[in-house]
């Protein structure tokens, strides 16, 4: 899932500071499976920003919704009655960057605001813990590598790691961070696949990442 | 000749080889470079011109190699992956190439965390291997990365690194096959101070008959200080220093740490000169370039071989 995380409060403060009445929307996506921008967080947030302001004897209106999904137009035009009927200062997404995006683009006049950093794709490790596992680079080669991804999980993104970094299976950027080359190691010898890793892997063709221009996937069976 | 670099032609001769090592300066001043330089000049076959070491924004190595060719020293161009695409790495090497560099050590290069500008976006679209593998192509078949054909060819000898003090420690010599495999001539270790652990490395270098293919440089620092010495142990990841180092220097009056370290390096030599396989020494004396004259000389190393005049006689 896409794991995103709420901007410090101050920050958020300060994106509302001239405004009286705003609207602030969650996603039901995956900001609500890591506790980021679901419609808990959405009540929480509302209280403290009414809290933090009526503190400084400058109230503020907030009204909350929480969609489906803020990734999918036809969710997002939910928000045309209350936008339509409330003459909000602005509207807050508690969505990853997908949802402030796409209400922009619906509501050509109104003036949105992302709530949340959306860090990385990934999942959770334990309770209240996510760490990154993909890039998205458009093009999965995992399965050369022991199932692990050196290009999210190696610092370096190397095809031919580990670096001369690599210490007692920690990456030398961070002591907490594993290091995914002594993983894949670890892993390819359990599998008795070590002799996959004694061979050059070439160039990554980057052209499926970023790299190629904002992506796009275009599947005719299911236009309509 | 692959290149025909003096570093070449040492090695091709059968010498052990030495190299030194010098960190451009962070700012503009080509007499810094003069200055140090001249500690290095006769005593070292090649000097490797760090490239932004540990992420900290210096005086770009291939001028810095320019400047050390016109002083009459041969250079070692460092390159590093983490701020160049393949697009400028290979337009680099075209450039080092047409000034006269005739070395390069393809390093991934420390992550930006490290350095001066952590803020910065790195790049690594390709790796270390990768980069060897680049050069090659271009030296060997006339070729970019893309096939296309190159008017003018560059002429490199291939250097690389490794560090045998890493983990996983019985992964270290596949990946160093792997390194020979992609075009690596020669390579230069990490800084060695665990002298069981690199005889070991050495050892199984030489068995799997990868020293024959390409010439092994045992990198020494000398350690300046006991501080130099619990630093390294303790902070820099993949360095193993062991007590017995740290105790000695322990026993030594402070004004004497240095005097001792460079014995230690010295004593470092001899022993390494007796293991299978090893081609010579890189010896990286870090701002301590004016010291490096006792360590090539103590070791029994000078005068260095001047290969092109071997070969005239």
């Amino acid at each position: 899932m896409v794991v995103a995380e709420r901007k410090p409060m101050e920050e958020i403060l300060t994106m509302v500071a001239d405004f009286k009445k705003i609207l602030l929307t969650g996603c039901k996506g995956c900001v609500t499976v890591c506790n980021a921008g679901g419609q808990k967080e959405v009540g929480i947030l509302a209280s403290a920003l009414k809290i933090a302001r009526k503190k400084e004897d400058r109230e503020i209106e907030i009204d909350e919704i929480t969609l489906e999904r803020q990734c999918d137009p036809e969710y997002i035009d939910q928000l045309e009655k209350p936008i339509a009927t409330n003459h909000y200062d602005a509207v807050l997404s508690m969505a990853c960057s997908v949802g402030p995006q796409y209400i922009a683009k619906r509501f050509e006049d109104v003036l949105v605001f992302p709530v949340l950093n959306t860090t990385f794709i990934g999942g959770s490790l334990e309770h209240g813990v996510w760490a990154e596992f993909c890039q998205a680079c458009g093009s999965c080669v995992i399965h050369n590598f022991g199932s692990i991804c050196p290009i999210t999980r190696c610092a370096k993104s190397l095809m031919n790691g580990p670096c001369g970094g690599s210490s007692r299976g920690k990456c030398e950027i961070n002591p907490e961070t594993d290091c995914a080359w002594h993983l894949i190691y670890d892993r390819m010898k359990r599998l008795g696949r070590l002799d996959k890793l004694s061979t050059v892997v070439m160039y990554k063709d980057w052209t499926t990442n970023r790299d190629g221009g904002p992506r796009k996937i275009v599947r005719e069976d299911l236009k309509l | 000749m692959k290149a025909g670099s003096n570093l070449e032609k040492v090695l091709a001769a059968g010498h052990l080889a030495v190299t030194g090592e010098l960190g451009p300066p962070r700012g503009a001043d080509a007499e810094v470079i003069r200055h140090k330089a001249k500690y290095l000049k006769g005593l070292v076959d090649s000097v490797n011109v760090t490239d932004n070491q540990t992420s900290v924004v210096r005086m770009c190595s291939m001028a810095v190699c320019r400047l050390l060719l016109d002083m009459g020293i041969e250079p070692n161009l460092q390159m590093v992956c983490r701020d160049r695409n393949r697009i400028a790495i290979q337009s680099d090497l075209l450039g080092a190439s047409a000034l006269g560099i005739k070395n390069v050590l393809c390093l991934s290069g420390d992550h930006q965390k490290f350095g001066d500008h952590p803020h910065a976006k790195n790049v690594f679209d390709i790796d270390s291997m990768q980069l060897i593998a680049t050069v090659k192509k271009m030296r060997d078949e006339g070729k970019l990365i893309n096939d296309q054909a190159l008017e003018g060819v560059p002429k490199f000898f291939i250097g690389s690194a490794e560090n045998p003090f890493a983990d996983p420690f019985e992964f270290r010599v596949t990946r160093l096959g792997k390194k020979i495999a992609a075009g690596s001539d020669f390579l230069q270790t990490q800084c060695i101070y665990n002298m069981q652990k690199f005889r070991t490395w050495m050892q199984q270098s030489y068995d799997a008959g990868l020293t024959e293919k390409c010439s092994i440089l045992a990198g020494i620092t000398p350690l300046k200080s006991i501080g130099m010495a619990r630093y390294m142990q303790k902070f820099v990841p993949g360095l193993d220093v062991p007590d017995s180092y740290i105790n000695r220097l322990k026993g030594v009056d402070k004004k004497l740490q240095g005097a001792e370290g460079i014995k230690i390096a010295i004593e470092q030599i001899q022993e390494i000169k007796e293991m299978k396989g090893i081609a010579g020494f890189h010896v990286m004396a870090i701002e301590w370039e004016e010291h490096v004259e006792k360590i090539v000389s103590g070791a029994g190393l000078l005068p260095r071989p001047v290969p092109s005049a071997e070969q005239g006689s």
